[in-house]
């Protein structure tokens, strides 16, 4: 399906609704001006709203076949590009597998937008303080690419380029993100700082994923940060500093000092360089008790 | 209006709680808000506003704009004329900028279009060649000599010298020796304090539709506090004559003061007065917040000397309150409210308004008086801390009482800060336990109330039930409280009478819906109305009965014959008299016009308890409780719901909010994402205590409630995170960052 919505004079945006990832890839491909990727819409329709843009064309994604879906792969999971933060929130596999992951994508909003946004589109919009981008980072999760020339893998971790840019070519677009499988005794978290309960952007965040030994003692840990730097940084000198602990106070101190050194933020209205520092540590090392009480480590 | 000599007096409707009228309609969605009126033809207004903090407009060129299909007007300053009272020339400027950008979002063109979408495309089509200024958006670095000036000629005479032309008034108040009540003191504090400027934050944005005929009548509709006072502005700026102009004010999504003023709706009726079609504008929260008005934002020093038992000796404070980019008065009210808590000996504040390149400031609940009074309850609980005296037994030590005279001039009548603060003294809130990284602070509040101009009628309808009509918007419950107090009058149930609030063709004048003055005046006016109306029941009665006028009485609901002598006749009610009116000399009807004074001021006292997080400086308010004098509680409900509301925006004030300019001179933070107001989750439950001490001035003792408990959410928070860590912020909001910085310093 498609239409052209055309107003008075200067308004003119087409809209289309393939239902194959290929048609979609190709209608982007193929146009000329601005294109936006649409699925849930909770950036993509308040940007329009403010006039921050003014697409030529918008691609709906939400009737492509199999976009909404969650599938069960190799001990892991599939996640569509369509799928919502309340269907993710249901499934009770992936939280199982993966809570720190959709707690973080859960964090993102209100209840309403949870009903529609998606963390593909929440990793294409770009933003250093995306809620649900360090969860996956630190899960070394996949995103699945349709381009033009066919479909690709790439880890989440390399889809970020700047505040606002990814490194998607023209005419692609992500059409799931693969959860990997994880031995027993792994678990995760994700922490955000914000001057309040909800309804709010990350100030500084956290997500760290450990696998523990039958005896309690981290045999590997990965720690991505949020909004401390142009994009989500995975600190491996952070996570280091849990590998053969058992998150004692000073394996988790200097965790802290690893991701306040790695941190590499911006003064702005939401927060200072020196808070962003200092709190992404005091994140990491919460998250860190969090994820070894989840995966059984006490 | 006195209050009634049966002092006693058993309220049978008042102190109730029935069920608010505007409910349904609020949350069915029927409630008819600003934006929800339309009219056949109706065009669609957009507003182009200044990218720049403060700009020359050297020229505007509409003329791409004119020619794009669908674009039917555009209004510059050029459309208006130069009104020579300066107040109505400042709205004026205001909603439309002459010569000169003042600031970032200040109108310069407005569009009328067939469509919002063809008239927001217009509006990029606009050029205008600007010379940007410097700007200075700081209080204290627009006093400065040099500092770049807003606006030229705006200093009044008893400005001193030494300041920029940014300052346009100063004031003082107070009373006594200082220097002798200094000499007196065991210790002296001086401490400085900044707060920012913070937005009412309604729900509802700004929106009226205007429609201007060619017989040159016009009609507005508008969300708005006071219609006649954007009827008595928009005719003056509109060259019309008051009764062609009529202003009817829609359900009100929130105003908290914002909305005392008039930023819109002369444009929109320019724009139909220029395409003879009816037009609509409707402001976008970014407009909301660039160009319409927050609060002041602040720099004061407070001086206070105590005795070491707690006995306040001398308090001087200096205010300074930026307003933005056109004079204003709301230092007046800093400097008489700072130390109305207290009975002092020697008192002295300093008060100065300035300018600078920051939308113009409008009332927000209790203007002027939040942060002064943070700032000298600051002081107050640093000399507790340094003594280790009891921080409610040193305000009821210098408690301001009857007979007290106040800090501002006036001498107290029958006032309840010494109940108030008794109240929290016996809560079970002042001794609960605390945990670690936890504290507890209080402050007191305070504010005039006002009465003022108004006018209501109240009509008798044949079958026995009243239509109430006032003209105040009802922006707290106030429609309720009247049909309260009209049925006590009457002696009829509740849900027999309904109050609906009137244009300006309906009634006469009155004041805006502000200073807390609706349920006071109008209710006044309302009790009146009633007896007014009474009379004539009575009249009408001993016209049927054949009896003298003067024997008879009212007494539950009835006329009924004085005594024996008066004659035997069964008592007729209400709904009986009103049946037969028209055979007993027609239509019954009550009315009372009054300019109100007596509006007795309103103390709070407010316990809260916090608990900071010790590595990123976050504090959650754990426990809040109000204790407020409210003269009488007409509807407890709402009392209660104004209390909560103020402690709401109070701690958003202390915590979060703030407007947030970058170098540039924009502002930062135009959405309510980074707006922070706080969301239902940040707060706790708010416990509300009401007192009851009548005012003097009113019939049933009834004192305004909305604004003062907006006033000790400030320094309540301050004093509860300085005994949570043990570090003494002297900066508002005490946002994380802030905190946690002052945190790491304390070492």
């Amino acid at each position: 399906m498609s239409l052209k919505i055309t107003g008075i004079g200067l308004v003119n945006m087409q809209y289309a609704r393939p239902e194959t990832a290929a048609e979609a890839s190709k209608l982007l491909a193929e146009a000329r001006g601005a294109t936006r990727v649409l699925a849930g819409g909770t950036d993509v329709l308040v940007q329009l709203k403010a006039g921050m843009v003014e697409p030529d064309l918008i691609v709906d994604i939400k009737k492509i076949d199999g976009i909404r879906s969650i599938t069960q792969e190799d001990g892991g999971y599939r996640v569509g590009a369509a799928v919502s933060g309340a269907e993710l929130g249901e499934h009770a596999g992936v939280v199982a597998l993966w809570p720190g992951v959709v707690e973080g994508f859960e964090l993102i909003g209100s209840t309403q937008v949870q009903g529609r946004a998606t963390m593909a589109g929440n990793l294409c919009n770009g933003s250093p303080a995306a809620d649900s981008v360090p969860g996956m980072v630190a899960a070394q999760a996949i995103a699945r690419i349709q381009g033009p020339a066919g479909t690709r893998d790439c880890p989440v971790a390399d889809i970020p380029v700047s505040p606002g840019k990814i490194s998607l070519a023209k005419g692609e677009i992500i059409t799931s993100i693969f959860l990997p499988a994880r031995p027993n005794h792994a678990s995760d978290a994700y922490l955000r700082f914000i001057p309040r309960t909800e309804m709010d952007i990350a100030v500084a965040s956290a997500a760290v994923s450990l696998v523990l030994d039958g005896a309690g003692v981290c045999t590997s840990a990965r720690v991505a940060l949020g909004a401390v730097a142009p994009t989500v940084v995975l600190v491996r000198g952070a996570a280091d500093c849990l590998v053969g602990t058992k998150l004692e106070d000073s394996a988790l101190a200097a965790l802290s000092d690893a991701c306040s050194a790695a941190c590499n933020p911006i003064d702005d209205k939401r927060g200072t360089v020196e808070f962003r520092t200092q709190v992404a540590g005091v994140l990491a090392k919460r998250a860190a008790r969090i994820a070894y009480d989840r995966a059984g480590g006490r | 209006m006195a209050l009634d000599s049966q002092a006693k007096k058993v309220f049978k409707q008042v102190g109730t709680r029935p069920r608010r009228p505007d409910g349904v309609d609020k949350v069915t969605g029927r409630a008819m808000y600003g934006a929800d009126a339309t009219a056949p033809g109706m065009l669609f207004a957009r507003v182009l506003r200044s990218p720049h903090a403060h700009a020359v407009i050297k020229s505007i060129d509409a003329s791409a704009a004119l020619a794009q299909k669908g674009v039917k007007a555009v209004v510059t300053s050029a459309d208006f004329g130069v009104p020579e009272d300066l107040f109505i020339r400042d709205v004026q400027d205001n909603c439309m900028a002459r010569g000169k950008v003042l600031y970032d979002g200040h109108a310069v063109a407005a569009v009328a279009a067939v469509s919002d979408a063809v008239a927001k495309q217009a509006l990029k089509l606009i050029k205008v060649d600007y010379q940007v200024l410097p700007h200075v958006t700081d209080v204290d670095e627009a006093m400065k000599p040099g500092a770049p000036v807003v606006q030229q000629g705006r200093t009044e005479e008893n400005v001193g010298p030494g300041f920029s032309e940014n300052v346009t008034t100063y004031c003082e108040f107070g009373h006594g020796d200082l220097v002798a009540g200094f000499a007196k003191a065991d210790r002296i504090l001086e401490r400085s304090f900044k707060t920012a400027a913070t937005h009412q934050g309604y729900i509802e944005p700004h929106a009226c539709l205007a429609s201007v005929t060619s017989d040159g009548k016009a009609d507005l509709w508008c969300c708005t506090q006071g219609q006649f006072h954007v009827r008595n502005v928009c005719a003056e700026i509109m060259g019309m004559e008051s009764s062609q102009l009529r202003v009817t004010a829609s359900e009100i999504g929130g105003g908290f003061g914002g909305k005392t003023t008039v930023f819109i709706e002369p444009v929109a009726l320019a724009l139909s007065r220029k395409t003879g079609r009816p037009v609509k504008m409707v402001m976008s929260r970014e407009e909301v917040f660039r160009a319409t008005g927050p609060t002041v934002s602040s720099s004061m020093d407070v001086k206070i000397g105590m005795t070491r038992d707690g006995r306040i000796t001398a308090a001087e404070a200096h205010l300074r309150y930026q307003g933005g980019a056109f004079p204003t008065g709301t230092v007046t009210m800093g400097g008489q409210s700072a130390f109305a808590a207290y009975d002092l000996e020697a008192v002295r504040t300093y008060g100065w308004n300035v300018m600078t390149n920051r939308p113009k400031e409008a009332a927000y609940r209790a203007p002027g008086a939040p942060m002064a009074i943070y700032a000298v309850e600051s002081v107050v609980d640093e000399f507790c801390q340094h003594f280790g005296l009891d921080p409610l037994d040193v305000r009821l030590m210098n408690a301001a009482k009857k007979g007290t005279r106040s800090s501002y001039g006036p001498t107290f009548d029958a006032i309840g800060l010494i109940a108030t603060l008794e109240a929290a003294k016996a809560h079970p809130h002042y001794t609960a336990p605390l945990g670690p990284n936890q504290g507890r602070g209080l402050s007191c509040g305070f504010w005039f109330n006002f009465g003022g101009n108004t006018c209501v009628t109240l009509n008798v309808n044949s079958d026995g039930t009243i239509g109430v009509t006032e003209g105040n918007p009802d922006i707290g419950g106030s429609r309720a409280s009247i049909s309260l107090m009209a049925a006590e009058e009457l002696g009829i149930p509740y849900d027999k009478v309904r109050t609906i609030v009137a244009d300006t063709n309906s009634i006469g004048y009155n004041d805006i819906t502000d200073g807390s003055r609706v349920t006071f005046s109008v209710g006044l006016a309302t009790i009146q109305s009633a007896r007014n109306a009474i009379k004539v029941m009575c009249a009408r009665a001993a016209k049927i009965w054949g009896i003298d006028e003067d024997a008879v009485i009212w007494e539950d609901g009835a006329a009924k014959p004085s005594g024996p002598n008066a004659g035997d006749f069964e008592p007729m009610t209400l709904a009986e008299i009103a049946a037969v009116s028209a055979e007993t000399g027609g239509p019954i009807a009550g009315h009372h016009e009054v300019n109100a004074d007596g509006a007795g001021v309103s103390f709070g006292v407010h316990l809260a308890d916090v608990e900071v997080d010790p590595e990123t400086g976050a504090t959650k308010v754990l426990r809040y409780t109000v204790f407020q004098d409210a003269g009488r509680a007409v509807h407890p409900d709402y009392v209660e719901g104004q209390m909560q509301g103020g402690a709401a925006q109070g701690i958003g004030w202390a915590l979060n909010e703030e407007y947030i300019y970058g170098k540039d001179g924009r502002l930062q933070n135009a959405g309510f994402l980074d707006y922070r107001v706080p969301v239902a989750s940040d707060l706790p439950n708010i416990d509300t205590v009401i007192l009851e001490i009548p005012n003097p001035g009113h019939p049933y003792g009834v004192r305004g409630v909305g604004e003062t408990p907006i006033v000790p959410p400030l320094a309540a928070l301050s004093n509860a995170v300085s005994r949570a860590v043990g570090v003494r912020m002297h900066e508002l909001p005490m946002s994380p960052p802030k905190l946690l910085k002052a945190m790491n310093g304390k070492g």
